[in-house]
C-alpha cells in the first residue's frame, strides 16, 4: 500500500540506479530535506539545538566516517576519538593564525589534515588486519591524546591547556562563539551533514566504493581481480578521516566552544562512534544517521522522560539510563545483527507487500 | 517547555511542571561516573543548605527556593544538555556551581553572553578574578594560584623561610584543572629559587605507577598534588607504598576529603591538605540542619554525609549563594531577584564574622568582599592535616593570604589575553 510500486518504470540506468528508486522514499527524503531546511531553523530554540540537533548532526558525520572504513572497507579503527581531536586542534591553530579565511575553509582544510594523519596511520593496515589493525589504531588514539596534550604549540600556550573557539562568522553571521543563533549553528551542521552524505554515498557506489567493499570481503580475491589494496585502503583511511576530521572540528568550534582534549576526544569517543556504525548498521549511509540518533538521543529522551517527567532522583536516573540503553544495544543486536538499517530494510520489504503478503 | 514536550510525547507522566516565581537555584551535580565520589557529599551539602533555608525560614527574604538538579557525570557535553534545559529564558536559573573546570570553559562564554552568573569556587577559570573582562563569572573566594602560593608559603614556613634549592614536585591531573597552577609555580620557583619537576595524571588516574617511581628515584623534598576523584586515592596510596613522609604531601583543597585519604589507612595519618572553609560538624547550624532537614526526611542523597570536608564546601557554596541573594534583595528592594540583580549581589558580596556567626557558622571561612575589579576575594586560605586515629582533617594554621604581587601579575595577562581574543572592553 505505502510502497506501491506499480506504474513506477525505470526507463534509463541512471533512474534504475537512483539512490531511492522508489517513489514514495523518494518523495519522503525530499519532504525530510525541506523540512530540515526550511522548516526547523524556523522553530528550534537553544536547547533543541545543543542538546539534541547538533551532537546528532556531528556525531552522523563522525559515524559515516567511520562505517566508511569499517562498514565499506572492512579495517577495523579505535582511533575516530584522535582523528576527531585531529580536526578540532587543526580547526583551532587555523582559526587563531588565519582569523580573516572563512571559517567553512578552516574546517574543510582541518578534514584535509585529518585525512592526511589518518593515511599515517592507516599505513599499518597493508600489512596487519582485523583484531591486530584495532590495536595499532589505538596506539594512534593514545598516541594524538598525549600529543595534544604534551605539546603547548597546538593549544597556543594556554595555560590550562584548554583550546576554545573565537567568535567567525560566514555571511556575518556569527556561526562560533557565544553569540551564535541557535538557527545558524544548525543549519551550518546541517549543510556539512547533507554534503557528507551525499558524497559518501556516491563515493560508496562509485568505484572506490566497490574496491573498498572487494577488499573488505576478501582481500586477496580483490587483489587478484586487479584491485590495488595499498590504493583501496588507505584511500578508504583517507575518506573515512577527512569525515571524522571535519565532525572533530565543528564538534569542538560550533558544538562546545571549547575543549579539552582527554576529556572531549578520549577512547570513550571512539568506541561510542563504534557503537553507533555497529548499532546502526555496517556498510550503510542510513545506518550511520540511524546509529548516531539511537545512542544521541536516547539517553536525552530517557532522561527527560525519568527526571524531567517522573521527578526520580537524578542518579538513579542516570543509572538506568545506562542499563536501559545497554540492554537495548543487546536486545537489537540480538534481533538483527545487521543493525538498525536492517531491520529498516526488511520493515520496507514487508511494507511493499502490505497487506497482501501472499 | 521542550523537555517537557517530548516527555509528553512518551506520555509517561502528566506531572505538573515546576511553580516559577521562586527563586531558582541549580545544582548541576554529579552522582555517577569516575567522580562520583566526590560529587555526592558537595552536592549533598549544597542541596541541605537551601532545604534548610526552605524548611526554616521559608526561603531568602520570604522567596522560596526552587531547587532542581541536573546530574552532568562530570562530562561536558551532559553539561551542555544540563545547561540548556535549566536555564529557562528571564525568570530561570540564578546561579550555576558546575563543580568541574572543564564544564566551567564550555560554560563561560554562554553564561556571559545569556546574562547568569556562574560562581566557580575554588576551580575553573583563574583569570576570571579579574571582573573587569569577566563580568559574568566569579571564583571567591580563593583560587587554584593561591593554592599553589599558599603550599608553597606553607612549605617555606615550616623550613624557616628559605627553600632555596629544594626539589618540589607537582604531581597533577592531565587536564586544564592541574594544568592551572604550573605557570603560578614556576614563578615561584622564580622567586624562591627552588626546582620544580612535574608529573602529569592521566584522566581518571587509576594508573600512576610510573609518577610514582620516578618521585622514588629523584626523591624531591615535597610533592604538591593537584588531583581529583578516584586520583588522590591511587596517589596517597602510592605515595604510603614509596613510603613517601606524608607531612611533606600537599594536596589542593580538592585533594583533601575524606574518601580520599580513608582507603589508605592509618598509613595516610599526617597527609595535609589546603582548605579555604572550615571543618568538621561543630557548629550551631549543624542543630538545625538535623532538626529542620534530616529529621524531616528531607536531607539529598542519602544523608551520610553531614560533617565532612567536601559537605561542608557544598553547604559553603551554597551559603555564599544565598548571601549573594540577600545582598541582591536588599540592593534592588525586590525579593523576587532576576539573574541580573543576582551578578549584581554577587559583585556586593561583603562576608564578615559577624555574618558568619549570625547564620550559625561562625568561623567557617576568610572574610573577604567582592569588587567589580576583583570577583576572586582576597585569596586566604589555611592547611588542614589528616588526623587517621580521630578520622577527619584538622585546621593547622590560621587562614593566610597568597603571593598576591605575583598573582594578580599572572591574572592580569592572562585576562588580557582573554579579553583581547574575545573582543571583550574591560568594565571597570
Amino acid at each position: 500500500m505505502l510502497y506501491r510500486e506499480a506504474g513506477d518504470f525505470k526507463t534509463s540506468y541512471t533512474a534504475d540506479s537512483q539512490t531511492f528508486p522508489i517513489r514514495f522514499d523518494r518523495f519522503a527524503y525530499y519532504a525530510l530535506l525541506i523540512a530540515a531546511f526550511a522548516v526547523v531553523p524556523f522553530v528550534i530554540d537553544n536547547y533543541w539545538v545543543n542538546a539534541i540537533f547538533l551532537p546528532f548532526l556531528i556525531y552522523s558525520i563522525a559515524a559515516i566516517g567511520l562505517n566508511i572504513l569499517v562498514g565499506y572497507c572492512g579495517q577495523v579503527s579505535l582511533g575516530t576519538g584522535g582523528f576527531m581531536a585531529v580536526g578540532a586542534y587543526a580547526c583551532y591553530k587555523l582559526m587563531t593564525s588565519f582569523p580573516d579565511v572563512n571559517i567553512v575553509f578552516h574546517i574543510i582544510i582541518s578534514g584535509g589534515i585529518t585525512a592526511a594523519v589518518g593515511v599515517l596511520f592507516g599505513l599499518p593496515s597493508l600489512r596487519i588486519k582485523g583484531f591486530y589493525l584495532a590495536v595499532a589504531t589505538l596506539a594512534a588514539q593514545f598516541f594524538l591524546v598525549w600529543l595534544f596534550n604534551r605539546v603547548p604549540w597546538f593549544y597556543n600556550y594556554s595555560s590550562s591547556g584548554q583550546i576554545s573557539a573565537p567568535t567567525r562568522t560566514l555571511f556575518d553571521v556569527p556561526i562560533t562563539g557565544s553569540h551564535t543563533a541557535p538557527w545558524a549553528a544548525y543549519l551550518f551542521c546541517l549543510v556539512f551533514v547533507v554534503a557528507s552524505a551525499l558524497i559518501a554515498r556516491n563515493l560508496t557506489r562509485g568505484m572506490a566504493g566497490r574496491k573498498w567493499m572487494a577488499i573488505r570481503d576478501m582481500d586477496i580475491a580483490a587483489e587478484i581481480i586487479g584491485v590495488n589494496p595499498l590504493k583501496a585502503k588507505l584511500s578508504a583511511f583517507a575518506v573515512s578521516s577527512f569525515f571524522i576530521g571535519i565532525s572533530g572540528a565543528l564538534f569542538f568550534a560550533v558544538y562546545l566552544g571549547a575543549v579539552e582534549v582527554g576529556e572531549a576526544f578520549g577512547i570513550e569517543k571512539s568506541f561510542l562512534v563504534l557503537f553507533m556504525v555497529i548499532i546502526g548498521g555496517l556498510g550503510s549511509i542510513f545506518g550511520s544517521f540511524a546509529g548516531a540518533a539511537f545512542l544521541v538521543l536516547l539517553p536525552v529522551l530517557l532522561k527527560n522522560v525519568l527526571v524531567g517527567g517522573l521527578g526520580w532522583p537524578t542518579d538513579l536516573a542516570s543509572h538506568l539510563e545506562l542499563v536501559i540503553v545497554g540492554a537495548l544495544i543487546i536486545v537489537f543486536l540480538v534481533a538483527e545483527p545487521h543493525g538498525l538499517a536492517q531491520l529498516w530494510r526488511i520493515t520496507k520489504e514487508k511494507l511493499r507487500l502490505w497487506p497482501f503478503p501472499h | 517547555m521542550n523537555h517537557k514536550l517530548l516527555t509528553a510525547v512518551t506520555a509517561t507522566a502528566l506531572v505538573a511542571g515546576p511553580a516559577l516565581a521562586d527563586l531558582t537555584i541549580v545544582d548541576l551535580s554529579y552522582r555517577t561516573g569516575p567522580y562520583g565520589a566526590n560529587g555526592v557529599p558537595f552536592s549533598d551539602g549544597y542541596q541541605d543548605y537551601f532545604t534548610l533555608l526552605n524548611e526554616r525560614d521559608g526561603g531568602i527574604g520570604g522567596e522560596p527556593i526552587d531547587l532542581r538538579e541536573c546530574e552532568t557525570g562530570y562530562n561536558t557535553e551532559k553539561g551542555v544538555e544540563c545547561y540548556e534545559s535549566t536555564r529557562g529564558d528571564g525568570d530561570g536559573a540564578l546561579i550555576y556551581q558546575p563543580l568541574s573546570t572543564g564544564i566551567t570553559y564550555q560554560l563561560i562564554p554562554k553564561a556571559s553572553s545569556d546574562g547568569i552568573p556562574m560562581h566557580t569556587m575554588g576551580y575553573g577559570r583563574t583569570s576570571a578574578k579579574n571582573g573587569a573582562v569577566f563580568e559574568w563569572i566569579f571564583n571567591y573566594p580563593a583560587n587554584y594560584w593561591d593554592g599553589a602560593s599558599h603550599a608553597i608559603t606553607h612549605i617555606m614556613e615550616e623550613n624557616g623561610g628559605d627553600i632555596s634549592g629544594r626539589k618540589i614536585a607537582l604531581v597533577y591531573h592531565n587536564s586544564a584543572y592541574g594544568k592551572e597552577p604550573i605557570r603560578t609555580l614556576e614563578k615561584l620557583a622564580e622567586k624562591h629559587d627552588f626546582e620544580l619537576m612535574l608529573q602529569p595524571v592521566d584522566h581518571p588516574g587509576q594508573e600512576q605507577k610510573s609518577q610514582w617511581l620516578q618521585i622514588r628515584r629523584e626523591r624531591p623534598d615535597n610533592v604538591i598534588m593537584y588531583g581529583w576523584g578516584v586520583m588522590n586515592q591511587v596517589a596517597i596510596q602510592e605515595a604510603v607504598n614509596i613510603r613517601y613522609p606524608m607531612d611533606q604531601l600537599i594536596g589542593i583543597w580538592w585533594s583533601g576529603s575524606e574518601n580520599d585519604v580513608k582507603s589508605a589507612g592509618a598509613a595516610a595519618d599526617g597527609y595535609k591538605a589546603l582548605t579555604f572553609h572550615n571543618l568538621g560538624s561543630d557548629y550551631p547550624i549543624y542543630d538545625d540542619l538535623q532538626e529542620y532537614v534530616v529529621d524531616r526526611g528531607e536531607a539529598a542523597g542519602s544523608g551520610d554525609q553531614l560533617g565532612t570536608v567536601l559537605y561542608n564546601r557544598g553547604m559553603y557554596a551554597a551559603m555564599l549563594a544565598a548571601e549573594a541573594v540577600k545582598t541582591a534583595q536588599e540592593m534592588h528592594d525586590v525579593s523576587n531577584i532576576n539573574a541580573e540583580q543576582m551578578r549584581d549581589g554577587m559583585e556586593n558580596l561583603e562576608m564578615t564574622e559577624e555574618k558568619m556567626a549570625d547564620l550559625g557558622l561562625p568561623n567557617f571561612g576568610p572574610e573577604f568582599s567582592v569588587s567589580c575589579e576583583n570577583h576572586g576575594g582576597a585569596g586566604f586560605g589555611a592547611v588542614s592535616q589528616w588526623d587517621a586515629d580521630a578520622g577527619e582533617f584538622e585546621l593547622i594554621t590560621d587562614y593566610f593570604q597568597s603571593d598576591q604581587e605575583i598573582i594578580s601579575e599572572l591574572i592580569e595577562a592572562d585576562s588580557q589575553q582573554y579579553a583581547e581574543e574575545n573582543g571583550i572592553e574591560p568594565r571597570c
